[in-house]
């Protein structure tokens, strides 16, 4: 079983990674057609007639999301350089190979749970596995939302070969039961909501990341990081793509972080201690409140809202790599030599 | 702090002040200083600054954690370890500066909350307001409504339908003969909100409650009823006390370890570690439980938690008088595989019974040593092979003269005075012997020592919290907060009823929410499938 789950894994690499390839050839050869699909039609609503007494709280009409409803696709010029044939197999290509990628994932960490004889999250290696699975699937679930997003396909699989191959070359660790500290039904409970959390927020982060490099495109810089955005939906669908990944996620983040202090409790005597772990899962809160607020805030821009969001999942990530291998604290359960 | 989905609400212009007289000066001043406190902007700067002075707890060795690796640190770093220690840096949370960031933070939070709850009760309290003159102008909107009836009958049914659907609803009349429809719905989301908010600031006083009110103490036990302790200070380690705390008060229960259980993975990491121990409470009749990681003992008010295991050697020595003494001496782990070290002393050995101590020539006597739960294939390695106790060796090397134990120092019970050592007081006989359990040997001086096995020991903390149970339902009561803050919709729908000719409707989000349409729609849908059932006033 354990075997199996290693192969599997290796699948699943190598078919995300073709999945990235096949997407950036769609994202080389579409037209802008997705572009287009997507604008922002502006929503601009006039302030209601004199006399009546509703307007004062009636803040932030904002534009309608264009993403949630679909709208008549028309025929749009096509781009230089583009063969929307080639494209749309590519795309299809692309969602197929990210498919066959998620099913070997899933069969990874489900074969891996019954090599362990416990839920496969008991490791650090095995925890990348679950977030990078929850994110894939989270992906899944917005792609057959809104099919308009595909493009951003190629930044969710980049991520994905990303953190599985570090996973995989660097973390990896075999079967191994549990230690006593972590054998607690709050490991299936903490650590799963963790792991849910850690998974939206990586695609909530690639939203938000992509809309920076949209808005900047859309602003006129042509730069490396910008030209990406040349065939990414509009930067508005995009921010609110991230706004909502990140306040879907950001209650499952504290719910974690309250049932970490309950176990914390039971096991270490106090429910908070300010261990390097619940020190940086405090930061990730701080900072992803701090994004929501600012959000919130029409006097700040949207742009340095959607900046905040990224570096909280910098905090994120630093919660992840650099409290397990370099600081050392309660939370030792890498299990990485 | 302003909460989400909604700006802070301006303060209204100050009026421009009228003769300076440096009082309203002042009063100026501190109003914008709080003006400036309650923003939101401040609230994002200080939320900002608060994750940022985490930082350094998290990178830096901490003294509430782990006070060796604070001095390990402090000897690394000559110059810049003292500096940073002037800045609290091995202290962060209990810091003079994280402290004025969060504190500011909440004042800033309660400055913001205290208005928004008051203007929230007022949004409850009041009515739907009246539609706006043109519907046709709000976002999703709704012309040609062909409903039947005359005004007040379609009202009716329009508010019963909202009614269903969890609408606040006001019904109005218009000068030329019409009726407005009022419907709002979505102050769970501003409660959700005002909530969250408030369940910051009781965590917050429950964290001050329990830092106050509770304690915490450690305890190493030895196995056996001679070896329990008592919940007093004398006889801890170490131990916190809240400042409000005093020492008599502590909750009267006295604890002894009967035995303790260990296994071990075939690699040496634990699988199972369970202390079986009996209790008292006050006078009350002994009890049996077992402690275990992750189970602690949870008395009334303190909580009894295992923290860690070790072996204390059991050795019996008899001095050159023919004089026997037995000594349990826990010995401290290094390792994982429980390679352990301590000392063992007979302050009272070599005593001529004809003489009475001689203090200026004392011959008492100590053992350090080190155990091997597990001897391994080659002894030169000097380390455990394994946790259990599969091959146990006990290596000691004697020691005679002046412990050193009545200066009235305290000195660590897990090693020898070194200072005595130096100082020649303290000398080294002999060469090292090596003991299996059981067995005896003859020192050079004639004297024996036999080895008679070892005891566990079990590593204890106490500790009472009573902040906790606020902390947890602050807790809940965020997270509800959270998810109805993030779930709400305010939708407000309004109907136009003329008093001839079509209905109008309209429909107005705070925020536009996916969905929004929709929502709008379905509504608008319910109320022509309305029409075809009979109504209660449809026959009058």
């Amino acid at each position: 079983m354990a075997a199996l789950s290693d192969h599997l894994l290796l699948l699943a690499i190598l078919a995300y990674a073709l999945a990235m390839l096949t997407y950036a050839a769609e994202y080389a050869f579409g037209n802008r057609s997705v572009v287009a699909r997507v604008a922002v039609r502006e929503h601009r609503r006039e302030l209601v007639g004199a006399g009546a007494p509703v307007v004062d709280t009636l803040d932030e009409p904002g534009p309608v999301d264009l993403l949630d409803e679909p709208q008549p696709t028309e025929p749009q010029p096509t781009g230089p350089g583009a063969d929307p044939r080639i494209a749309v197999w590519a795309g299809r290509a692309a969602a197929t190979l990210t498919l066959v990628g998620w099913l070997a994932h899933l069969g990874c960490v489900v074969t891996r749970g019954f090599a362990a004889h416990r839920v496969p999250w008991g490791n650090m290696y095995e925890f990348v596995l679950a977030v990078t699975l929850v994110g894939a699937t989270a992906w899944f679930v917005l792609l057959l939302r809104r099919p308009s997003i595909r493009p951003l396909g190629l930044f969710v699989t980049l991520a994905l070969v990303i953190l599985l191959g570090i996973d995989g070359v660097k973390l990896y660790t075999p079967v191994a039961p549990l230690v006593p500290a972590l054998n607690s039904y709050w490991l299936k409970i903490h650590v799963t909501a963790a792991v849910t959390a850690s998974g939206i927020l990586m695609v909530g982060f690639v939203a938000a990341a992509l809309t920076l490099i949209r808005t900047g495109h859309e602003a006129g810089k042509t730069r490396f990081p910008y030209s990406l955005g040349a065939r990414l939906p509009a930067a508005d669908g995009l921010e609110r793509l991230a706004f909502r990944l990140h306040a879907f996620a950001f209650p499952i983040w504290t719910f974690a972080i309250i049932c970490g202090a309950i176990w914390a409790e039971a096991a270490w005597g106090r429910y908070w201690g300010w261990d390097p772990k619940e020190t940086w899962a405090f930061i990730a809160w701080v900072i992803y409140a701090g994004y929501l607020h600012a959000r919130a805030t029409p006097s700040v821009k949207r742009t340095i809202a959607t900046w905040i969001a990224v570096v909280g999942w910098g905090a994120m990530m630093v919660n992840l790599f650099v409290v397990n291998l370099v600081v050392s604290g309660l939370h030792s359960y890498a299990g990485v030599n | 702090m302003a909460a989400l989905d909604e700006l802070t609400t301006e303060a209204p212009a100050e009026p421009p002040s009228r003769g300076l007289g440096p009082g309203r000066a002042l009063i100026g001043v501190g109003r914008r200083l709080w003006r400036w406190l309650t923003s939101m902007r401040t609230a994002l700067i200080l939320l900002f600054l608060l994750a940022l002075a985490a930082i350094p707890g998290s990178l830096l060795p901490q003294r509430n954690l782990n006070i060796d690796k604070v001095n390990q640190y402090l000897a690394q770093h000559p110059t810049l370890g003292p500096l940073l220690d002037h800045l609290w840096a091995y202290n962060v949370f209990a810091s003079p500066w994280f402290s004025a960031i969060y504190l500011l933070l909440f004042v800033s939070l309660v400055g913001c909350l205290i208005p928004r709850l008051r203007a929230h009760i007022a949004a409850v309290m009041r009515v739907p307001p009246e539609a706006p003159s043109r519907l046709d102008r709000l976002p999703a909107h709704a012309e040609s409504l062909d409903l039947p009836g005359d005004p007040a009958e379609i009202a009716g049914r329009l508010n019963d339908l909202l009614r269903k659907r969890r609408f606040r609803v006001k019904v109005r009349e218009q000068a030329g003969g019409g009726l407005t429809v009022s419907a709002e719905k979505g102050h769970l989301k501003e409660t959700g909100n005002i909530l969250f908010h408030f369940s910051l600031l009781a965590i917050l006083i429950a964290v001050a409650l329990g830092s106050w009110y509770g304690y915490h103490a450690d305890r190493l036990v030895v196995q056996g009823a001679d070896q329990g302790f008592c919940n007093t200070l004398q006889q801890y380690d170490e131990y916190g006390l809240g400042a409000r705390v005093s020492p008599g008060s502590l909750e009267p229960f006295c604890l002894d370890l009967t035995s303790f259980e260990a296994k071990y993975l075939s690699n040496g990491e634990p699988s199972v570690y369970k202390a079986f121990v009996d209790y008292t409470l006050g006078d009350g009749p002994a009890k049996s439980t077992t402690i275990q990681v992750n189970h602690p003992l949870r008395l009334s008010h303190a909580r009894i938690y295992l923290l860690g295991t070790g072996y204390a050697p059991v050795v019996k020595y008899t001095d050159k008088y023919g004089h026997s003494q037995t000594e349990v001496a826990p010995f401290l782990s290094s390792d994982a595989m429980q390679t352990s070290s301590g000392v063992i002393e007979f302050p009272d050995a070599n005593v001529d019974p004809a003489k009475g101590v001689d203090p200026n020539h004392k011959q008492q006597v100590a053992f350090s040593g080190i155990y091997l739960p597990t001897v391994p294939s080659d002894p030169s390695v000097g380390q455990s092979a394994f946790p259990a106790e599969r091959n146990p060796a006990l290596m000691l090397t004697e020691y005679q003269g002046d412990l050193g134990l009545d200066a009235g120092i305290p000195s660590s019970v897990y090693s020898l005075d070194q200072h005595q050592i130096d100082t020649g007081r303290l000398n080294k006989v002999g060469d090292p012997i090596q003991l299996k359990p059981g067995q005896t040997k003859t020192l050079s001086d004639g004297t024996t020592i036999q080895f008679l096995g070892t005891r566990p020991w079990a590593t204890m903390q106490v500790r009472y919290d009573p902040g906790e149970t606020l902390v947890l339902v602050g807790a809940v009561c965020l997270l509800l907060g959270l998810i109805v803050m993030l779930l709400g919709r305010r939708l407000r729908v309004w109907f136009r009823i003329p008093p001839q000719g079509p209905v109008t409707a309209g429909a107005l989000a705070r925020s536009v929410y996916p969905g929004f349409t929709a929502e709008f729609e379905s509504i608008v849908q319910d109320t022509r499938a309305d029409q075809s059932r009979p109504t209660s006033r449809g026959t009058q």
